[in-house]
């Protein structure tokens, strides 16, 4: 695949506060769902906003389908749809006509099927004549969306989708963005939400302080710095650890009737094979055992920590 | 040239006005026939004539002057406040069209607004007086670059300012009082010559004389100072223009 944005060194600092962006490089692939998460403040709408054309780079640059963004924006940006983290609409305009309005923003004739097929997509149809102000927080957040797509961009940048969105319009959500990105609109989103990366993203990028720590597919992601537990339920309670498993980084758990053994599944061996065996030597019986993945939030926290 | 986007925002600019009909049309009309009432026949009926002209026509061009330069400063001033303050800036800005079209997309909707106003409100003046329009091209000239110009001057006003507060202080503070005290309801010869020579530094003056020269071929000062003047404050404000865009100030940081 190739990049359809290619962002080089791209560094952002106000003339007062921090440095929003610092140095930061990244090749994003055509047709790909690429989530960037962070915690707040972390410069992942600063990275939207200078490549969308709303914050003007210090330094670096970034190109979007070979054009600069800021020597050739007009071809840049006409590829590009943006829905903000905001819900920012005109309140006494007609859905209809405020998805109209962006259309012709972006340079594109008047295309009524289309703006139909939009609204349709969006369960907005029905509601096309209702003023923006009257519609519910998610249906105006579809609206941004219905608006970012109007001009029928290659790429869309999703800042905060589903923040402040309930559980099912979230769901609705996801299966929208998945959609777009079978008809091969490249996706870029922003999230608070782990889950969301975890359940959408074919990459993740981590940010923190105005720095990309990292880009990576996300199921090589969490193999690679994926640690998994072991957790074996034991016949008989412990009072302690016998001292034959002392050179293993067990944990006894509470009742003495679960030990738990948390391994690196990239390690080349993992000490279970031994552990086992130590354990049969020893003369515990196990139950049961259970292994588990730790979660994209755990490898996030991880990595925030040895950036610190 | 990006025409679609222009087309975009001057159309929805210009929806705005007619879905607010009443506050955007009615109001300045009623005014300013409370301006005839109240000016032309309770007053004027004592003064006669200014200049060999019914101090009933006499005012027309000064009271749409006061309208034309209220109006396009506000339109064009709360046509991109707005977008800044709920926020919908972030599209104008994202969108493949540079600053210069963003411009005469809201100026031209500001400045047409004006305009139509302006052109109510000399058919209503028909109504008191008889109106008879000595240079019709000029006249129009006048009306197209002040209302250019003004609307400018609100786009400046807009992209500045904070608040709501911000946005009225200068069409209140500034404008309202050049108008009237830039022979909108006299002529300058009637002051006393030190007030004459101040009234001279009063831009907006040489709008009105020259507008009121279009109508009746009488100017408180010649006619090409007032088209000098005009230009000057067109070119003025689109050199300020042209540098916000350069720096981003207010919009694009």
């Amino acid at each position: 695949m190739a990049a359809i944005i290619s962002v080089s060194a791209l560094s952002k600092r106000y003339a007062k506060g921090p440095t929003a962006l610092e140095g930061v490089s990244l090749d994003i692939e055509e047709g790909e769902i690429l989530a960037l998460l962070g915690p707040n403040g972390a410069g992942k709408t600063t990275l939207i906003s200078a490549i969308c054309g709303l914050v003007r780079p210090t330094s670096g640059t970034v190109t979007v389908a070979g054009h600069d963004i800021v020597t050739d924006y007009r071809a840049a940006r006409a590829l590009i749809g943006l829905v903000p983290q905001d819900i920012s609409i005109e309140p006494f305009e007609r859905v209809i006509n405020t998805t109209r309005f962006s259309r012709g923003l972006f340079g594109k004739p008047r295309d009524d099927a289309h703006i139909e097929r939009v609204l349709k997509a969006l369960s907005l149809w029905d509601r096309r004549k209702a003023r923006n102000m009257e519609l519910s927080g998610g249906m105006k957040r579809r609206v941004l969306i219905a608006k970012a797509l109007a001009h029928e961009p290659r790429i869309l940048f999703l800042d905060e989708p589903t923040a402040g969105v309930d559980v099912s319009l979230r769901k609705d959500m996801w299966a929208l963005v998945r959609r777009l990105r079978d008809d091969g609109v490249t996706i870029i989103l922003t999230t608070h939400y782990i889950e969301e990366a975890e359940e959408m993203a074919d990459r993740i990028g981590i940010m923190d302080k105005g720095r990309l720590l990292l880009v990576e597919e996300k199921a090589r992601l969490m193999h690679q710095l994926g640690r998994k537990a072991l957790c074996l339920f034991l016949q008989e309670p412990l009072d302690s650890l016998p001292p034959a498993l002392a050179g293993h980084a067990l944990k006894l758990g509470e009742g003495g009737r679960t030990l738990t053994f948390e391994y690196d599944t990239a390690a080349g061996r993992t000490g279970i094979t031994r552990l086992l065996a130590d354990l049969a030597a020893a003369g515990i019986a196990v139950r049961d055992l259970e292994t588990r993945q730790s979660s994209l939030e755990q490898i996030f926290l991880n990595l925030l920590e040895e950036a610190a | 040239m990006n025409w679609q986007a222009i087309k975009a925002i001057y159309v929805f600019e210009m929806s705005r006005t007619f879905r607010t009909l009443a506050q955007s049309v009615i109001s300045p009309v009623l005014s300013t026939v409370l301006y005839f009432v109240v000016f032309g026949a309770a007053i004027g009926g004592r003064i006669q004539s200014v200049e060999g002209i019914g101090y009933g026509a006499f005012i027309v061009p000064g009271l749409i002057m006061l309208t034309l330069l209220q109006q396009s400063v506000t339109n064009a001033s709360f046509g991109i406040y707005f977008p800044k303050f709920i926020g919908t800036i972030y599209e104008l800005l994202s969108a493949p069209m540079s600053f210069m079209e963003i411009v005469i997309g809201y100026v031209g909707a500001a400045a047409s607004k004006a305009i139509m106003i302006a052109l109510i409100i000399m058919a209503t003046s028909t109504l008191f007086v008889d109106l008879d329009i000595r240079h019709p091209l000029w006249m129009i000239a006048f009306l197209l670059l002040t209302a250019v110009s003004f609307a400018l001057l609100g786009f400046i006003i807009g992209i500045w300012a904070g608040s709501f507060e911000q946005l009225q202080l200068i069409p209140l503070l500034v404008i309202t009082p050049l108008v009237f005290l830039g022979g909108a309801f006299y002529s300058v010869s009637m002051l006393p010559e030190f007030w004459q020579a101040v009234t001279k530094l009063n831009p907006v003056l040489y709008l009105i004389s020259g507008f009121r020269w279009a109508f009746f071929g009488v100017a408180d000062v010649p006619v090409g100072l007032s088209i000098a003047a005009v230009c000057t404050f067109l070119a003025l404000c689109l050199g300020l223009i042209w540098l916000i865009f350069r720096t981003g100030w207010k919009i694009r940081p």
